[in-house]
């Protein structure tokens, strides 16, 4: 399992390729990455993945199914180690680092195929993600010093207080596996925004919703964002919720970023049509 | 120089009986990802057929062992039938408690049918050969050169044939196997039947060598076979030879070298040390979990 | 405290008094009973390798049922723990006090070899463990198992090596002062199924059951997953240790040969039967299973064959184990009680605490 650990770079001020909304112009973005990729078996799965991402922005990453997408989020949070090229969090090379070290650098996601404690109840799913807030050591809690009820209250309230988000705290004592299909989704999300995160990564959080329960997870995206102030990077299928929040998109095909900017650029570009409809055929 | 060699023959000797003995344990993890713990206890059941048929009923010795295979064959179809089929769903865990206890129910209905104390029997095959200087025992020889031929017949079924093939493909991928219209119950049956063939013939060398079986031979026995199997890549075949003789040296050097009582330590040290350095054993690949 | 009108919470300290108070309750019927003679001195012995196998079997728990993992190798923290614990009663005089009849001289001796037994054990446990600890699935089980098979051997063939006695290699660790009597056996039971109940019920146990749950999504919501894996392997190698030195006590001579893989798989066996990650399945189980050979022997020559036909029908039949992963709770017990109480008398008491009723 030894790999030799990519080089660490210091971030050098660049200007950046990425549009930027107006409120974050003139802030250093949150996540860079710079000519990113990876190779499987000696194809190249991504390759060249320029992006920077502002502190309070909603991105979107569409492509064709293939296109690389989850991959793009497995390198950004190390569970793939990338064969080439930099990401930089905050300033901060994330090389080296394991994923439980990148989630406390503050990168945090949800999963395309739901990744859920199931046989733990809703409560703890969240408790688990406040683990590392939640300092006492293992004698405390074999001999139930006051400090180990103190500190627990005090995450069960947060942990509460996160669950309030999407109205689930009468669901707290569920096993997180019964629940319905959107609030499982919806459980992620909570789970990953109790580990504090300034970068938050969406694997298709639409999927397998309905319209109207789409329609109320934008709002609750776009409500995250300005609660927590953090940024939100998303993988979606479904063009209506990521023409509606995402500030900008970036649109990848065969590991590569086709296209990137407003929705109304995506929507006219060529090259996006191209790679969705296929070529139009000459004559 | 003639002790070296003389050892070496001795650790192929043991190596074979483990090789062919791990190559039942090695196809039935590739297939259903169970260790097959009841698998070593078949080895013993062959073993008595062997053992009963040549002296209680005074059968040709190659008629024995062709009741010894059949017996094994027939016992492992039929545990895979019985305890592991109702099993296929349910967690792995209990698939392998269940595997336990056929093997203790082998051995312990093993001791109650036949006693529980060691039975031996005259040599079935004896003398020597003389190569030069040095002379070779045929039992030596005669082992080596069957687990050799079932190796190659082996290669060839798995390979080769239909069933061999669809074989491959379960182990690679169960749900697509089953989709391109391949039977899982046929082909999991023809695994075990193939695996615990070769067991019985591994406890025909076995009594060869030994002349003796007893209701636990099997467990200890089984034991070294599936660190074998684990040691040349589990779900490989090739591994499992090459670790079967891997095995069967190591001990025959440890012997060599006067250490003959830590010989089992030596051998689980060696396994961890493999596994630590590349944990899917020297033939085996590595399956990334997708994410 | 938010309180809905169909449960009700019974407050914390409460619950510990009220289990407490049963536990010693339990305590005193059966050593009472001990001393009056209605329990004879052979069915003390099996109550105490009762005790013994319920810590053997709850400590495998916490690596198999709550970390999710399969050692294979219980038998040799269990051994590691009887050497350590044996040889250290051997070399301090507790023999003498225990044949005096003094045994409050041997108390403090003896925690020491529980706490030296309990140390030894872990140190082997970090030792294997981290490692170990890096594989996944099976790889792990094998590892464990060539670990207990080598500690076997070292145990048989070590004095060759050091040139002195030290564990007296097959020939057996003989004469050591048995120690082991029902109340501390019982005291350490207690201790054991407290330690992994608090854990368990804490910011650790939840990190090691998210680990057993889902190791990629823990790890991406920054649960530290060698570590905590590490750290539940070692608890479970400790208290492993703590059975072991019980058993040196109680059983006075080891060999080598107890602790075969065999030892392991009938630890496993008892945690799989009872449920896995349930506390009190592995203590049912290791109960039923230590008692049910003993009852068996009118039928001896079966008593094997029976037991092994059990375990596979228990297995095809009930695959999740006796108690799946249901764990009992007293105070729950209670709670549904007063629950059933208040339905009865629902209207009145609801009213009286004045909470609404919509």
């Amino acid at each position: 399992m030894s790999r030799t650990p990519r080089p660490k770079t210091k971030l050098v001020p660049q200007p950046t390729t990425n549009y930027l909304p107006e409120r974050d112009a003139d802030k250093r973005p949150i996540l860079e990455t710079r000519h990113l990729g990876i190779d499987f078996g000696g194809l190249s799965a991504v390759s060249d993945f320029n992006v920077a991402v502002g502190p309070t922005e909603i991105a979107g990453l569409i492509g064709p199914n293939g296109a690389g997408k989850t991959t793009i989020f497995n390198l950004l949070t190390n569970v793939y180690k990338p064969t080439r090229g930099t990401i930089l969090l905050d300033g901060i090379d994330t090389a080296g680092k394991s994923t439980t070290e990148v989630n406390r650098m503050g990168i945090a996601r949800t999963f395309q195929n739901i990744r859920l404690f199931r046989q733990l109840s809703v409560l703890d799913n969240v408790l688990i993600a406040l683990n590392n807030e939640t300092r006492y050591s293992a004698l405390s809690a074999i001999l139930r010093l006051p400090e180990y009820w103190r500190r627990e209250r005090i995450a069960r309230d947060r942990a509460m207080e996160l669950l309030s988000i999407f109205d689930m705290q009468p669901l707290a004592d569920q096993p997180a596996g019964s629940l319905p299909y959107g609030a499982q989704r919806r459980l992620e999300i909570v789970r990953a925004l109790a580990t504090n995160p300034s970068l938050l990564l969406l694997d298709e959080p639409a999927a397998g919703m309905n319209p109207s329960e789409t329609s109320e997870l934008m709002d609750n995206i776009v409500k995250i964002r300005d609660t927590f102030q953090i940024a939100i990077m998303l993988i979606e299928h479904d063009m209506n919720l990521v023409m509606g929040i995402c500030e900008v998109i970036g649109v990848l095909n065969f590991g590569r970023i086709i296209a990137k900017g407003t929705s109304d650029d995506i929507q006219s570009n060529p090259l996006v049509i191209e790679a969705y409809l296929g070529k139009k055929k000459e004559g | 120089m003639s002790l070296f060699f003389s050892q070496f023959l001795n650790g192929l000797q043991t190596g074979s009986v483990y090789a062919l003995v791990a190559l039942g344990y090695s196809m039935v993890y590739g297939i259903i990802l169970l260790l097959n713990f009841a698998h070593g206890d078949i080895i013993m059941v062959g073993a008595y057929a062997a053992f009963y048929s040549m002296t209680a009923f005074h059968l040709h010795p190659l008629l024995s062992v062709v009741l010894a295979v059949a017996a094994s064959t027939l016992l492992g179809v039929v545990i895979e039938k019985v305890a592991y089929t109702p099993l296929r769903q349910a967690p792995r865990l209990s698939l392998l408690i269940t595997a336990i206890g056929v093997s203790f129910l082998l051995e312990n209905g093993a001791q109650l049918l036949f006693g529980s104390e060691t039975k031996s029997m005259s040599p079935i095959v004896t003398g020597n050969v003389s190569l030069g200087s040095m002379s070779i025992s045929k039992v030596a020889l005669l082992t080596i050169a069957v687990t050799v031929a079932a190796m190659a017949i082996l290669t060839f079924l798995v390979q080769r044939t239909k069933l061999g093939k669809a074989m491959r493909a379960v182990s690679e991928d169960m749900g697509a196997a089953q989709l391109m219209g391949i039977s899982l119950n046929k082909t999991i049956s023809f695994t075990f039947a193939v695996g615990s063939a070769l067991a019985g013939i591994g406890s025909v060398l076995y009594l060869c060598a030994y002349t003796q079986a007893s209701p636990t031979m099997g467990s200890m026995l089984g034991l070294k076979a599936f660190v074998a199997a684990v040691l040349g890549g589990i779900g490989s075949i090739p591994g499992a030879m090459i670790g079967g003789f891997a095995i069967g040296l190591l001990e025959a050097l440890c012997s060599a070298v006067n250490l003959s009582v830590w010989k089992d330590g030596v051998v689980f040290a060696i396994l961890i040390l493999v596994l630590l350095v590349k944990p899917t054993g020297i033939m085996g690949r590595s399956q990334a979990e997708k994410v | 405290m938010k309180q809905t009108n169909t449960s009700i919470r019974i407050p914390m300290p409460v619950r510990y008094l009220i289990n407490a108070a049963l536990i010693v309750l339990l305590w005193f019927i059966l050593s009472s009973l001990m001393r009056s003679g209605a329990i004879t001195n052979y069915w003390t012995g099996i109550i105490i390798m009762i005790g013994i196998n319920i810590i053997l079997a709850v400590s495998l728990n916490v690596a198999t049922g709550y970390l999710g993992q399969l050692p294979l190798g219980h038998a040799g923290f269990m051994a590691v723990g009887a050497y350590a614990g044996g040889i250290f009663m051997r070399a301090v005089p507790v023999q003498e006090f225990l044949r005096a009849g003094n045994a409050g001289a041997s108390v403090p001796y003896i925690l020491i070899a529980l706490l030296i037994s309990a140390l030894t054990a872990g140190i082997f446990g970090l030792i294997i463990g981290i490692p170990a600890l890096r594989l996944r699935g099976d790889y792990l089980a094998i590892i464990t198992l060539g670990f207990g098979e080598i500690i076997r051997v070292v145990l048989t063939n070590i004095d060759s090596v050091l040139g002195f006695d030290f564990t007296f290699g097959s020939a057996g660790l003989k004469r050591i002062p048995k120690y082991s009597s029902f109340t501390l056996v019982f005291i350490c039971v207690v201790l054991t199924c407290f330690i992994i109940h608090t854990v368990m019920k804490s910011r650790h146990g939840r990190a090691i059951l998210s680990i057993r749950e889902n190791e990629i999504a823990s790890e991406s919501v920054g649960v530290n997953t060698t570590y905590y894996k590490t750290f539940a392997f070692v608890l479970s190698a400790m208290l492993a240790g703590v059975a072991g030195c019980l058993y040196a006590g109680y059983i006075g001579s080891l060999y080598p040969s107890t602790f075969k893989f065999m030892k392991s798989i009938e630890i496993l066996v008892m945690v799989v039967l009872g449920g896995m990650g349930s506390m009190l399945g592995s203590v049912l189980s290791a109960t039923v299973l230590t008692v049910l050979p003993e009852l068996l022997r009118s039928v001896a020559d079966y008593r094997m064959v029976a037991y092994s036909l059990a375990l596979v029908i228990m297995m095809i039949f009930r695959p999740k184990g006796l108690m799946g992963s249901y764990d009992f709770s007293l105070s729950h017990l209670l709670e549904k009680g007063l629950c059933a109480v208040r339905l009865l008398f629902g209207r009145k008491s609801s009213e009286k605490k004045g909470e609404s009723r919509e």
